[in-house]
């Protein structure tokens, strides 16, 4: 321990102390003193006593010298000294120090930015207990890939296989809970009982929910998330065995989850009952409503778990022909399903950020390269006095070190504002879909990542200046107004240099260029509907009150009516599933007088109120509307969408046509009475299936959603329509109340293109400035390297335009090379990110063209200002200055 | 000066000639040490006065000796150095070690007798 008391000591002597080095002195003259008394009285004259007494001594100064070394470091007392010349000499060329300093702290704000957010993303595991075991199971279908599970599947999925310690299926829900202000829609989840166990999940209060807890006639119980069991029951203990009723049906409270707890799929639920097979849809083999989640047992690959359960998928599908024809098995790691969308964007994200930062420290090597130039003569002075190549060196990088200590510190905390600042922009919405955001911030993984950024901008900038040091012979250093083979190295190197930057912001214009173009025509696409004016509301009946179909038609009407009736409504209606929610529930369905083989037809299913299509704006393109005499007591009527027209009926008439379902049960056969344009059903980037509506009243459900078509501002018209609804029985319950404009801004779709436009867009805009300025500075300084050899060509007679050609040329050379080498790499760069494309192509000609056009456009400006100064030299002038 | 006779102060032997001088004289200034050192090896040591004050200073690092300015004999001002209590305990401790290594260096130098 002895040591680290020294070392401390040594290191705290390297602060300067002017008191510390008056004792050393004093020391020294007393022990002098001393010593000279003695010699005096050994018969000395006084002068020889001195003498001998400091030849005793070994010279005062040595002893001083290696007194100084022991009190301090030396190794870090040259670095304090570098370090103070370093400072100094950025001090007096502060231009230079500002811009390099802000490039790089730009690049790594950027870069590490983005990376906090890939980090959050993509590389923190999953809040789960050995995540990497976890892993999403499903069903698929060829139409969709994959899709849902169905409960009868699950139960055989989970007998009969081998490769999971354990597997349990979810499902959302919604309840209607009864609160003081009446009924409320409270979002939920149907889990299977092992759920939680199998996510390692172990709730903070009460219990877990038991084996067979989820098996019909077991009591039913359910789990609060922690949010719920904070803002329902204020964190009460007492809650455990209280009754909950959800939808009229009683449900006991057995535990309350942690509150660091988040499933992606469904961040918001508040009540997580368990699962018991259903009637209805879960009695079905066919009625697909579940996703599995398992954890593979040890040693077992994903692989294996998929080729597992696809064979399980084989045999029921042969045992069970009808219902199971077509559907395969998929098993995937749990993140991948969780966050695999994406990936794309944020590695684009990231791409971007790092070409920005290759840029900035492309720059900043440049601004470098060109002050070693100019440094030449100080570099061989130094040489001269007897500075070694190491000590040299070591200059340079102590150099590097502080420039990117100053850009990483900015860069770093400007980082973390940016981080703020893009957190902040997310809707709630979307951070309730993005759980893992909740943890971002400067984490071990981020300040690796910038340290590993720094180091990198530390190795570059001290090897940049160092080549040129390779370079420098000290004769010739000092020779005044040579030209040395450091020219020669710095039209080689840093000339070069601009190609890169100029050919990286092509990349970066090019790929934000793409991505304004596809949000554009995202934005555009033909809805099918007029989306303004247009507000969406979801409606919910208690079950029991409304029990038959009947009464829930006679509901639907009068909502229908009432809202209707408001001031402000023009028009309303309803449908099942609202535009923009996604393909899916579909239906099987086989066409009446055609071969069947047995494979299943697939399409979307909606059951809408004779009004829907009128009040979404939709066009009629054949056939009728339903009207309210489309009731159960008549035969069954259907319209389909353009889409299921042209698939289904190619050159035909499909009005008057007959389908059913699958088996032809006379009691599904529907005749198609309407065929409407394709109402926008998936994502705004996602063809719409074939669909077919059915008329409410002849399907009917104890839930709709509500479209109102508004004369003026829909937003402010919410409320009303809210109390209109609830005026006609306050146990209805309403949820989700949006405008379609917000439904379509707030869509992840919608969001995801945007924010990548946007981001990137800043991004290529940066990169245009950095690499412009970066041309500007190439050529200027070449300019001022030229003076003598341009002063020369005037005197034998250059008019002043060939000047500017002389100058202009060689930037147009740069210019030139660096787009198309950018148009080269951009092309390429955009069929890597060509899934967040939307009806663009990566070689978009007019995007390529305009880009290149800015380019060059921006390299003539930058490269005009030198050459203008060129063209001015006065001949006489330039030839006297050196 | 017959230097060829004189031993140059062995770099680690310094500290314990110190710190043995120390004990022995109690508070003494720098000069006064090197005197003395020279004194005790029968003069046989050749001791560069200058090598003495960074052994005192590393010495005070580690917290065996402290200083403080006094007056000497003579009436001089001089920094005068005392053991610590870490400082007697290294000294005992070294002082050991350095038996040691001497007895064994001894037998191997000596195997006539030894047999």
């Amino acid at each position: 321990m002895r040591w680290v008391r020294v070392l401390l000591r040594r290191v705290a002597g390297i602060v300067p102390s002017g008191r510390r080095e008056l004792e050393m002195r004093a020391e020294i003259e007393s022990h002098l003193v001393m010593h000279i008394d003695d010699n005096v009285r050994a018969g000395m004259d006084a002068r020889e006593a001195r003498r001998q007494a400091i030849l005793k001594l070994g010279g005062v100064e040595m002893t001083k010298q290696a007194y100084r070394e022991q009190s301090t470091l030396p190794f870090l007392e040259t670095l304090m000294q570098d370090l103070r010349f370093a400072a100094r000499q950025l001090r007096r060329s502060p231009g230079f120090a500002v811009t390099a300093v802000a490039m790089l702290a730009l690049g790594m704000a950027a870069s590490v930015a983005i990376f906090a957010f890939v980090d959050a993303a993509l590389i923190q595991p999953l809040p789960y207990r050995q995540p990497t075991q976890l892993v999403d199971v499903t069903e698929t279908i060829a139409m969709m890939g994959r899709a849902n599970l169905s409960y009868m599947d699950y139960v055989d999925w989970k007998r009969d296989n081998k490769v999971f310690s354990s597997f349990a299926a979810y499902t959302g829900t919604g309840a209607l809970l009864p609160t003081d202000k009446g009924s409320e829609v409270v979002t939920g989840m149907r889990v299977t009982d092992g759920f939680f166990r199998t996510l390692g999940v172990v709730p903070v209060v009460g219990r877990d929910f038991y084996a067979g807890e989820d098996q019909p006639g077991a009591a039913k119980s359910v789990i609060l998330s922690y949010p719920a069991w904070q803002r329902r029951y204020a964190g009460s203990r007492d809650v455990i065995g209280k009754t909950v009723e959800l939808s009229g049906v009683p449900m006991t409270i057995v535990g309350v989850l942690p509150e660091s707890f988040q499933f992606i799929r469904r961040n918001n639920a508040e009540f997580w009952e368990v699962l018991q097979q259903s009637k209805g849809c879960e009695d079905r083999r066919s009625c697909h409503n579940l996703i599995g989640v398992a954890r593979v047992k040890d040693g077992v690959t994903v692989a294996a778990a998929q080729a597992e359960m696809e064979t399980i998928a084989d045999r029921l599908e042969g045992q069970y022909p009808d219902s199971n024809r077509g559907q395969k098995a998929s098993v995937i790691p749990l993140s991948e399903a969780f966050i695999g969308d994406m990936r794309p964007i944020l590695l684009t994200l990231l791409g971007g950020a790092g070409l920005l930062l290759l840029i900035a420290c492309v720059n900043v090597s440049s601004l470098l390269l060109v002050r070693s130039e100019s440094r030449r003569r100080e570099i061989a002075v130094r040489g001269a006095l007897g500075a070694s190549r190491g000590r040299l060196s070591r200059q340079f990088i102590t150099e590097a070190l502080l420039l990117v200590g100053a850009g990483s510190v900015i860069g770093l905390v400007a980082a973390l504002g940016a981080m703020k600042l893009l957190l902040h922009l997310l809707s709630k919405d979307m951070l309730v879909r993005m759980p893992y955001l909740n943890g971002l911030g400067a984490n071990l993984h981020v300040m690796l990542f910038a340290g590993g950024v720094a180091l990198m901008a530390a190795v570059v900038f001290s090897v940049t200046p160092m080549l040129r040091l390779a370079g420098v012979n000290v004769r010739e250093g000092l020779a005044e107004g040579s030209r040395g083979s450091a020219g020669v190295l710095w039209r080689r190197l840093g000339s070069h240099l601009v190609v890169v930057e100029l050919a990286i912001a092509v990349v970066l214009l090019v790929g934000a260029g793409l991505l304004a173009k596809s949000f554009y025509k995202l934005l555009n696409v033909e809805m099918g509907f007029v989306p303004d004016h247009l507000a969406t509301i979801s409606v919910a009946m208690p079950d029991l009150q409304y029990a038959d179909g009947v009464k829930q038609t006679a509901l639907m009407k009068r909502v229908v009516d009432e809202v209707s009736a408001q001031p402000g409504v023009k028009a309303a209606g309803t449908t099942s599933v609202l535009p923009l929610s996604g393909n899916g529930n579909t239906d099987w369905i086989r066409f009446v007088g055609r071969p069947y083989d047995g494979k299943h037809i697939e399409v979307n299913e909606r059951e809408v109120s004779p009004g829907f299509f009128a009040a979404l704006g939709t066009r009629l393109l054949r056939g009728r509307h339903f009207n309210d005499a489309d009731d159960v007591s008549k035969p069954k009527v259907v319209m389909v969408n353009e889409a299921f027209a042209k698939k289904y009926y190619p050159g035909e008439d499909p009005i008057g046509k007959v389908f059913g379902g699958t088996g032809l049960d006379p009691k599904t056969l529907r005749t198609i009475v309407g065929v409407v344009e394709d109402v926008r059903e998936a994502s705004l980037d996602t063809e719409t299936w074939a669909t077919e509506y059915e008329p409410f009243a002849q399907s009917p459900d104890s839930y709709f959603s509500l479209v109102v078509r508004t004369s003026q501002d829909e937003t402010g018209m919410m409320p009303s329509i809210v109390a209109a609804i609830h005026r006609i029985d306050p146990a209805l319950g309403t949820a989700d109340e949006a405008t379609m404009g917000a439904r379509i801004n707030d869509s992840e779709t919608a969001y995801l293109h945007r924010s990548s436009a946007w981001l990137v867009g800043g991004f290529a805009v940066l990169a245009l400035v950095l690499s412009v300025v970066g041309l500007y500075g190439v050529i200027a300084y070449s300019v001022s390297q030229r003076t003598r050899e341009i002063g020369v060509r005037m005197a034998l007679g250059a008019q002043r335009g060939s000047v500017y050609g002389l100058i202009l040329r060689e930037a147009g050379w740069l210019a030139g090379w660096g787009i198309v080498a950018g148009l080269g790499c951009a092309v390429g760069a955009a069929m890597l990110m060509r899934s967040l494309l939307f009806g663009t192509a990566a070689w978009d000609v007019g995007t390529l063209g305009s880009v290149a056009t800015v380019l060059g456009v921006s390299a003539m400006v930058a490269s005009y200002l030198p050459a203008r100064r060129a063209a001015m030299v006065n001949p006489v002038e330039a030839l006297r200055a050196e | 000066m017959g230097a060829k006779d004189r031993a140059d102060v062995w770099q680690g032997t310094l500290a314990l000639m110190v710190l043995k001088t120390i004990e022995a004289m109690g508070s003494l200034h720098g000069y006064g040490i090197a005197r003395r050192i020279e004194q005790t090896s029968g003069d046989v040591l050749e001791l560069n006065y200058g090598t003495l004050y960074p052994a005192l200073l590393k010495l005070e690092q580690e917290g065996a000796i402290a200083a403080e300015w006094g007056v000497s004999e003579n009436n001089r001002k001089a920094k005068f150095y005392s053991l610590t209590r870490a400082g007697r305990k290294q000294l005992a401790r070294e002082a050991k070690n350095w038996e040691q290594t001497t007895a064994i260096l001894a037998r191997f130098l000596a195997p006539d007798e030894a047999v």
